[in-house]
């Protein structure tokens, strides 16, 4: 994986100074965005803390904990069906869980009177089978929740998603329909569509994984992009050279539990795991 | 077979003295199309909210929906009419049964509420389906944008439900034209009761089936026409 598939673009500035330098409709140099750094809050971005779910009799997740500092990237990897998807939904609340406790920048989930809605807008996700909103167009679907949800006027969210489609080199398809765009660009649409909300921390539930081979690149270029830039990320994936490349931690889980949780290079260096050692060489065999 | 035909009978002065036969049949043609224009509106509101309550994740919800469906699926029309016409007034408080029995034009009124619940049980079938035939990404994308679930439907679920249904919505909407034939029974003077008028004045009829047949069957055309005039129209591009 390269940047070749990104356009030309100004080099990568340091995250601290793209985030103070940013005028508030997001400069065309950087994904990553203004969002003012929240105070008083010196804890992690992501808590997950012993967190349970059923399904009817059958348990997804399993007494999970782990969290995500601001500005670290943690790869989430593991067999079909071990609940990755779940844990990832369940730190934006879009699955509830039964027991144990997350927090996002400070905020419990889970607490009654907490508001999702303005939770959720500062929590960007992206998902395997992109999700545009097909009756909109590319400008459309970047401005709908900006527009709806933060309040901003038409412009204000025109402006902003074109800049956002500029950085991930789509701005010409600006007028188009998702279903006029490869599966490649899509995904790069949904990726500005999130970022468009100028959220604080990104969730990737496999991004590249419904992808054709030749378009998981373009993809995964933006990501390691935005992980240069200093974006707190967690993302489902098995591609393990994304891992290598940008990734802190590697998480790795099975059968809805959280098996190992090491730093990148522990991981890919000794897995303590037999679960995950198996599974790697499996992976990585191809 | 003993018959005279007269295709003249059209132009003939009718007994009620408003005009010709044709006239005659003319205005039960308005009383038909704004029936069932009026009767749409309700269908469609009703049954759009009905549709969408039967999706929400409440389970109270959800129930309201299906009992609502249920119960107006499952009279026939015409009972329906006649529940609404001749029982209705008589379980009301006196005073409010006895002003629904003088409103002026109430065979109208009675006509194009009862249709318009009986269609918005079908609707809200259509919209059902319609929203569950969405991927399950596309409430969950919504969501995750911050979108309430009131937004999330407005403006991403329903836009695209209504353009899966469009064709089976085109059926109902032509089914509830047709259907104001049924409220003849109760006395609203539409194309089928005005065509039995001029059969029992005239004798003509053949004539006056003919046209009357020969009018649905223009109307159902043009409607058709028109809803494929919107499906073009919303048609999402490359898809
Ligand atoms: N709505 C549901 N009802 C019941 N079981 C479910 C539901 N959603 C998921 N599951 C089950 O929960 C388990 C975990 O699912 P999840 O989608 O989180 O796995 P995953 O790790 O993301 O797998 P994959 O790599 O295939 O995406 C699976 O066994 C799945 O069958
Ligand atoms: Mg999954």
């Amino acid at each position: 994986m390269t940047s070749s598939a990104m356009p030309p673009v100004s080099p990568v500035p340091e995250p601290q100074a793209a985030a103070a330098a940013a005028p508030a409709t997001g400069p065309v140099g950087t994904l990553l965005t203004e969002r003012p750094p929240v105070a008083a809050t010196s804890g992690p971005m992501i808590a997950i803390d012993g967190v349970s779910k059923w399904y009817g009799d059958f348990q997804v997740l399993t007494n999970c904990t782990t969290s995500v500092t601001k500005g670290e990237v943690v790869v989430v990897c593991g067999p079909s069906g071990s609940g990755k998807s779940t844990l990832i939904k369940c730190v934006n609340a879009l699955e509830p869980f039964q027991k144990g406790q997350i927090t996002v920048d400070g905020t419990q989930i889970a607490n009654k009177k907490t508001n999702l809605p303005k939770l959720r807008s500062r929590v960007g996700m992206v998902f395997q089978h992109f999700e545009l909103f097909p009756h909109l167009s590319i400008t459309d679907n970047l401005s709908l929740a900006q527009r709806k949800v933060l309040g901003r006027s038409k412009d204000e969210a025109q402006a902003k998603g074109l800049a956002l489609l500029e950085r991930v080199g789509l701005k010409a398809h600006a007028h188009k329909f998702p279903g006029q765009l490869s599966g490649g660009q899509q995904q790069r649409v949904a990726i500005a569509r999130a970022l468009a909300m100028n959220p604080i921390v990104m969730l990737f539930d496999e991004p590249t994984s419904a992808l054709d081979p030749e378009m998981v690149g373009e993809v995964l270029d933006v990501m390691v992009e935005l992980a240069r830039e200093g974006m707190t990320m967690m993302v489902v994936t098995h591609e393990m050279g994304f891992a290598r490349k940008v990734a802190n931690r590697v998480i790795f889980m099975d059968k809805g539990e959280i098996v190992e949780d090491a730093q990148k290079e522990e991981f890919f260096g000794s897995p303590r795991s037999e679960r995950a050692q198996t599974f790697l060489s499996r992976i990585l065999q191809h | 077979m003993n018959y005279n035909w007269n295709w003249g009978i059209f132009f003939e002065q009718s007994p009620e003295g408003t005009g010709s036969y044709a006239d005659m049949l003319l205005s039960g043609l308005v009383w038909t199309i704004v029936t069932a224009l009026c009767a749409w509106v309700i269908a469609f509101a009703v049954g759009s909210v009905i549709g969408v309550l039967r999706t929400l994740p409440s389970r109270a919800a959800q129930a309201i929906g299906n009992a609502y469906v249920e119960l107006f699926r499952n009279i026939p029309l015409l009972v329906q009419m006649f529940l609404w016409y001749f029982v209705l007034p008589e379980m009301l408080p006196e005073s409010w049964g006895t002003w629904l029995k003088q409103l002026p034009n109430a065979p109208f009124y009675t006509a194009v509420v009862c249709l318009g619940f009986f269609t918005a049980s079908r609707v809200a079938e259509q919209v059902r389906a319609g929203i569950q035939a969405l991927p399950r990404g596309q409430r969950m994308a919504g969501t995750a944008l911050g979108l309430t679930t009131a937004q999330t439907y407005r403006y991403v679920l329903l836009p695209n439900a209504y353009r899966i249904i469009l064709p089976p919505l085109t059926s109902e909407f032509l089914n509830n034209l047709k259907n104001t034939s049924v409220a003849l029974t109760i006395g609203l003077l539409e194309l089928t009761a005005r065509a039995r008028a001029m059969q029992e004045f005239s004798f003509q009829v053949f004539e006056a089936f003919t046209a009357a047949t020969i009018i649905y069957i223009v109307i159902n055309l043009l409607v058709v026409a028109v809803a494929g005039l919107i499906e073009r129209r919303v048609a999402v591009p490359g898809r």
